[in-house]
C-alpha cells in the first residue's frame, strides 16, 4: 500500500506540533581493488557473476581473509570523523537467510566497531554549521544484487523468477551510524540531506570511494521519530531503507515527519518498522515490522582473528589525511576573499577545486570564479555535463586570464578564445595565434581604420567636431567592427578625438 | 612384490621402496585400489574411489622419477582423504545428502600440498554427516564398519579414514578433528591419529563444522608415518587467517628421537577412573608404566574445569555449526528440493532442501545452536561456554607447568556395536569426553594404540602437548610405540583378524 500525500498534515503544521529527531545510517562502498575478504575484483558493471571466488560465493570450505586496504580506508573515515579508533575489534556474523547473502550470514562488525564516538560538522544552505554526532563507523561486506524478473513492480512479489549477481557480494562497506540528531527543528530534512552530502564529499576527499550515488556507492537508511516537545523522551522511530539520492533523503525525512505527525495528531501510535522509499510518489510504505524483528544471532566470526591496528599505523594514517572539506573551504574562502554566497555557489557547482587550480595557474580568484561560474558553467549546463567534463583545464583558464591581464586580448576576444579552447583547438595561446585574435596595438593600422570610418560617416565626424563627444562611440564601434574586435577600444577613442581635433 | 605385501607396508617403507626404484607408484597405487575393491564392500570406508585419477598421478610420479627429478619423500605413496575436505574435480559430500552431486571447483590448501608432493589420492572417505558424530553411523550414505569386528563402529566422525588405514586400503589418510574425530577413530581401530595445534594445518577447503575447533591432521598406522604426512600438510597458509605464522616444529625428527628420559609425563586425574572401561584403564596404566621404564617422570595433574568441557563443547559447536551450515540452502550447489505443493519461493525451497538434505543429528545440532545464539540466551549459553573455554585453557596452562606432556585414554571404551548408542545422543557424546578439552584449548593431541582391552579390541592412548609443541607428541608416541612393538613382537594392528575378500 502506497500512501499519497494530500491527506497528510502539512509540513508546517507537523513541525508546529512535534519535534523531529532523525538518525542516519550511511553505507559507503569502499573503492578497494579487491573485496573485503577475498581477492575478487570490484569493477562496476562487469559481466554478472564474473567477479567471484569460492569465498565470495560462500562455497563450502572457503575462508575469509581481511583486506588490509579496506581496514586502512575505514580508519581514514573514522579519523576524518574525529572518532576513536579501536585498539582491537572483531568481526561478527549476522545470520539471516536470503539468496543474495551467499553464506546466509553477513560478516559485519557488531559490538566492536573499528571507529566510534566522533562527529561531523555539516554546513547548511545558509552557511550555518550543524554538528552531527557519530556513534560508530564499522566495516562489513556488501550483499549480491537481486533482479526480479517478470513482475510489474520489479519487486520480488509477483516476479516469475529472480536472478542473483554475486559481483557485489563481498565488496567492502563502511557503515556510519549517527547518534539521534536532535535540535534540528524544521530543518531536519535539510540537515539529513546536507549530512549525506558532506559525507559524500568527505569520502571523495579521503580517496576511499568514488562515492557515486547513481551506482549505489553511497546508500542511506533514514530514521525518523517525533516527540511532542524537545524535552520529551524519544518517540518510536521508523527506518526508511535505501534512500539513495540527496534529494530523496530530504524528501523521505519530510514525508515521514508529515506521515507520523498525521498519525500522532489523530491519537494513533507509530509502529516501529522498516519502510520502503518510493522515489516516484515521494512516499514510504511499510516493510518489516521491527518488534518481531529478526533475531540475527550475532556471534564473533571464528574464521577471523581480531583486528588490532597498531597506534603507529593509526598515527601514520592520521598524518596522511588530506585537509577536511569544511576546513579547506573556510581556508580557501578567506584566501580568495569570496562572500559566503559566492563560496557556496562555487562549491555547489563543483568548482572549488577548479578555481583553486586556476588561481594556482596565475589567475586572480575573482576572475577564476567569473570564468568557471559564468561562461563555463553555462556551457556545461547546455551540454549536460559537469564542469570537469568540459575538457577545459584550469591551466588553460589561468593562461586565458593572463592574456587578458597583459592586454594582449580584451574581454570580448577572450570569449572567442575560450570558444576555440572549448572547441578543442588547443591552449588559449594557440587559439589566439590560429584565429588571429590579438589586440591591434599598432597606431598606424588603427589610424587607417579611424580615418576610413570618419570618411564614411562625415555627419558623425562633424558632430564630434562641434563638441558632441559622445558621438565618438559610433566611430569607435565602426573601427572595432572593421578590426574584428581586435582593437583596444580606449585607444581607438583617443585616436578618434585626436583626429577630429576635438 | 605382491599386492598383499605392498598394502602392509608403512608409508615410510613405501617411500623408501619407491625412492630406491624397487616398486613403482603405479604398482603401489594399484595394490591399494585392488585392496579397496576386495574389502571395502564390507568395510565401506570410501564414499568415492578415484581409480583413474590416482593412477594418473602415480604414472606422472613414476615418469618424473624416471627422469631423475628430485621428488618429495612421499611422492607416489597413495592417500585417502576424508570427504569433508574439498577436492577439485572429485565429489565432496561431507557425508551429507545435501551435498550429493557437488563437485568442488577448487582444492583445499592441504589437498594442493598433497598434489604438489605427488601423493595419489585414492578417494574420499566416509564420515558422520558434517563430522557430527562418534561412530560414522550418522553418515548420509550408510555407516563404515570397524575392520576389527564388522559389527562394531569404527569411531567418528572420521571412521572412514581410520578404517581405510586399519583395513590396509590406504597407508595414509587425512582426518579432521573438532572434538576427537581423528583421535577417537584411531583409538577404536588400532591406528595412529594426530590433531595438530589449532592453526597448524590450514583450514582452507575444510567444510566447516565448528570453525574455532576444527583441525585437519594425519591418520596412519605408525607414529613416523603421521609425522611424515603432518610435514606435508602443515605450515602457514595466507588463505586461513587463523593459520599460525611460525613454521611447524620438526615432527619427523621428533618421531625418530627415541628418548623420553627426564621428560615429565602428566596423568590427567579427571580423564581416568570412573566411566572408563576396566580393560581400557589396564591398557592405559601399562602404557604409562612403559613410559616410566623408558625414563619418563610420571606426575599427577588435575584439570578440574574439564568436568564442564563436554557441556561447553555442545554449546560452542552447535552454535558455530548452525551458522556454518546455513549456506546449504539449495541455491548455489548440491541438493535442491522444491516443495511438493504451494508456491516455489526462495524461502520455501531453502526449507524443503534443508528438510530433505540434512540428517537427524545435523538437524539436532542446528536447532541447538540456533537456540543457543538467540537474543536473550546468548550470554547464558554461548557466553558461558566461552568462559568455560578460558578456564580449560588455564587448567592446561597450569598442568603444562608441571608436565611436558599430558596423557589419558583416548576414549572411555573400545569400539561399541553399531546401533548401540544411536538412540541415546548423550551416551554418544560421552565418547569424546577425553578428546574435547584439546579442541577447546587449541592444543595438539595424538592417539596411538596402547594394546588390547580384555574384549580383544584395541585401546587408544592419548598424548597432549602445549600449543605449537606438536613435536613432543611424536617424541613420546615414538618411544611408546617402539616399546609396545618390542613387547608384542609387532604392531597392535597385526592382532586384527583378516578381512574376508568380497570384491565389491
Amino acid at each position: 500500500m502506497t500512501a499519497t500525500t494530500h491527506d497528510l498534515l502539512g509540513y508546517e503544521d507537523a513541525i508546529a506540533r512535534f519535534d523531529p529527531v532523525i538518525g542516519l545510517e550511511v553505507h559507503v562502498e569502499l573503492g578497494t581493488r579487491s573485496k573485503m575478504f577475498c581477492p575478487s575484483g570490484t569493477e562496476f558493471g562487469a559481466e554478472p557473476n564474473s567477479l567471484v571466488s569460492p569465498v565470495s560465493l560462500g562455497l563450502p570450505g572457503a575462508l575469509p581473509v581481511v583486506n588490509r586496504t579496506a581496514v586502512e580506508y575505514a580508519i581514514r573515515i573514522g579519523l576524518a570523523l574525529d572518532c576513536q579508533i579501536a585498539q582491537t575489534c572483531r568481526f561478527a556474523r549476522k545470520n539471516y537467510f536470503y539468496p543474495d547473502v551467499p553464506k546466509n550470514f553477513q560478516t559485519s562488525q557488531y559490538d566492536e566497531p573499528i571507529a566510534y564516538d566522533g562527529h561531523l560538522d555539516v554546513e547548511l544552505d545558509d552557511g550555518d554549521v550543524f554538528r552531527v554526532e557519530i556513534e560508530r563507523a564499522h566495516m562489513e561486506e556488501d550483499a549480491g544484487k537481486n533482479t526480479h524478473v517478470g513482475g510489474r513492480t520489479g519487486r520480488i512479489h509477483g516476479a516469475e523468477y529472480s536472478l542473483v549477481d554475486y559481483n557485489r557480494a563481498g565488496i567492502p562497506l563502511v557503515e556510519i551510524v549517527t547518534r539521534p540528531v536532535v535540535g534540528t527543528g524544521e530543518r531536519a530534512p535539510e540537515v539529513a540531506r546536507a549530512y549525506v552530502q558532506s559525507l559524500r564529499e568527505l569520502f571523495r576527499t579521503l580517496g576511499v570511494s568514488e562515492a557515486r550515488m547513481e551506482r549505489g556507492n553511497v546508500r542511506a537508511d533514514v530514521n525518523v521519530s517525533l516527540r511532542p516537545s524537545p524535552e520529551a523522551p524519544l518517540g518510536t522511530r521508523t527506518e526508511t531503507k535505501n534512500v539513495n539520492s540527496f534529494r530523496s533523503v530530504e524528501r523521505a525525512v519530510r514525508y515521514e515527519i508529515r506521515r507520523q505527525a498525521t498519525i500522532l495528531a489523530s491519537g494513533g501510535s507509530i509502529l516501529q518498522e522498516t519502510r520502503h522509499w518510493h522515489e516516484d510518489s515521494g512516499t514510504t510504505s511499510p516493510g518489516r515490522v521491527k518488534s518481531d524483528a529478526e533475531d540475527y544471532r550475532y556471534f564473533p566470526e571464528p574464521d577471523l582473528v581480531p583486528i588490532s591496528p597498531s597506534r603507529e599505523w593509526v598515527e601514520e594514517i592520521r598524518a596522511g589525511l588530506p585537509e577536511r572539506p569544511g576546513a579547506r573551504r573556510r581556508r580557501l574562502q578567506e584566501d580568495w576573499g569570496f562572500t559566503d554566497a559566492e563560496m557556496r555557489d562555487a562549491v555547489n557547482a563543483g568548482a572549488a577545486e577548479l578555481i583553486e587550480a586556476t588561481v594556482a595557474a596565475g589567475a586572480p580568484p575573482a576572475a577564476a570564479r567569473k570564468w568557471w561560474l559564468g561562461e563555463l558553467l553555462r556551457t556545461a549546463n547546455a551540454r549536460g555535463v559537469d564542469l570537469g567534463g568540459l575538457g577545459v583545464t584550469p591551466a588553460q583558464i589561468g593562461q586565458l586570464q593572463v592574456l587578458v591581464d597583459s592586454g594582449r586580448i580584451n574581454d570580448k576576444l577572450a570569449r572567442q578564445v575560450l570558444e576555440g579552447v572549448l572547441a578543442g583547438e588547443g591552449d588559449p595561446e594557440a587559439v589566439v595565434l590560429s584565429r588571429g585574435l590579438e589586440v591591434v596595438s599598432d597606431d598606424a593600422a588603427l589610424l587607417e581604420a579611424v580615418d576610413a570610418a570618419l570618411a564614411s560617416q562625415p555627419d558623425v565626424a562633424e558632430k564630434i567636431r562641434s563638441g558632441r563627444i559622445q558621438a565618438a562611440g559610433a566611430i569607435v564601434g565602426a573601427v572595432m567592427k572593421a578590426t574584428r574586435g581586435q582593437a583596444d577600444a580606449a585607444r581607438v577613442r583617443e585616436l578618434v578625438l585626436e583626429r577630429v581635433g576635438a | 612384490m605382491s599386492d598383499a605385501t605392498l598394502t602392509r607396508q608403512t608409508a615410510g617403507d613405501l617411500a623408501a621402496l619407491l625412492q630406491a626404484g624397487e616398486v613403482s607408484s603405479v604398482d603401489v597405487t594399484q595394490a591399494h585400489l585392488d585392496r579397496i575393491r576386495d574389502v571395502d564392500g564390507a568395510v565401506h570406508a570410501f564414499l568415492h574411489v578415484s581409480d583413474a585419477e590416482a593412477l594418473a598421478t602415480a604414472r606422472a610420479v613414476d615418469a618424473r622419477r624416471a627422469t631423475g627429478e628430485r621428488l618429495h619423500g612421499l611422492a607416489g605413496v597413495p592417500i585417502a582423504v576424508k570427504d569433508i575436505v574439498v577436492t577439485k574435480g572429485q565429489p565432496t559430500t561431507a557425508g551429507s545428502r545435501i551435498l550429493e552431486g557437488w563437485v568442488p571447483p577448487y582444492d583445499a590448501t592441504l589437498v594442493e600440498r598433497l598434489r604438489a608432493a605427488g601423493l595419489p589420492i585414492l578417494g574420499k572417505t566416509n564420515l558422520d554427516e558434517f563430522a557430527m558424530g562418534s561412530s560414522t553411523e550418522h553418515s548420509g550414505y550408510g555407516p563404515t564398519r570397524n575392520p576389527w569386528d564388522l559389527d562394531r563402529i569404527p569411531g567418528g566422525s572420521g571412521g572412514g579414514s581410520a578404517a581405510a588405514v586399519a583395513a590396509y586400503e590406504a597407508p595414509l589418510a587425512i582426518g579432521t578433528d573438532t572434538g576427537g574425530s581423528i583421535r577417537q577413530p584411531a583409538a577404536v581401530t588400532g591406528t595412529v591419529g594426530v590433531k595438530p595445534t589449532y592453526g597448524g594445518v590450514s583450514r582452507y577447503g575444510l567444510i566447516a563444522l565448528a570453525s574455532s575447533l576444527d583441525q585437519a591432521g594425519p591418520v596412519s598406522r605408525t607414529v613416523l608415518d603421521s609425522a611424515l604426512l603432518h610435514e606435508v600438510i602443515g605450515g602457514h597458509d595466507p588463505r586461513d587467517s587463523t593459520s599460525l605464522p611460525e613454521p611447524l616444529p620438526d615432527v619427523v625428527r621428533a618421531a625418530h628421537h627415541g628418548d623420553v628420559a627426564g621428560l615429565r609425563v602428566g596423568v590427567v586425574r579427571e580423564l581416568t577412573g570412573d566411566g572408563y572401561q576396566s580393560g581400557v584403564r589396564a591398557s592405559f596404566e601399562a602404557a604409562v608404566a612403559l613410559l616410566a621404564e623408558a625414563g619418563a617422570e610420571i606426575v599427577d595433574v588435575s584439570c578440574p574445569s574439564f568436568d564442564y568441557a563436554l557441556a561447553a563443547y555442545y554449546l560452542i559447536l552447535p552454535a558455530e555449526a548452525s551458522s556454518n551450515l546455513a549456506k546449504f540452502d539449495g541455491m548455489r550447489f548440491g541438493l535442491r528440493v522444491e516443495p511438493a505443493e504451494g508456491p516455489i519461493t526462495a524461502e520455501r525451497v531453502m526449507a524443503a532442501t534443508r528438510g530433505a538434505g540434512f540428517g537427524d543429528e545435523a538437524k539436532r545440532r542446528i536447532i541447538l545452536g540456533t537456540y543457543a545464539l538467540s537474543a536473550g540466551y546468548y550470554d547464558a549459553y554461548y557466553g558461558s561456554a566461552q568462559k568455560v573455554r578460558t578456564l580449560i585453557q588455564r587448567d592446561f596452562a597450569a598442568a603444562f607447568a608441571k608436565a611436558d606432556v599430558l596423557v589419558s585414554p583416548t576414549a572411555p571404551t573400545t569400539a561399541f556395536r553399531l546401533g548401540e548408542k544411536l538412540a541415546d545422543p548423550l551416551a554418544m557424546y560421552l565418547n569424546d569426553v577425553a578428546t574435547i578439552p584439546a579442541n577447546l584449548a587449541g592444543i595438539p593431541g595424538m592417539s596411538l594404540p596402547s594394546g588390547l582391552s580384555d574384549d580383544g579390541l584395541p585401546v587408544g592412548f592419548q598424548i597432549l602437548a602445549p600449543a605449537r609443541a606438536d613435536d613432543r607428541l611424536y617424541r613420546v608416541g615414538g618411544v611408546l610405540e617402539a616399546a609396545l612393538i618390542e613387547r608384542w613382537g609387532g604392531p597392535v594392528l597385526s592382532a586384527a583378524p583378516e578381512l574376508e575378500v568380497t570384491t565389491r
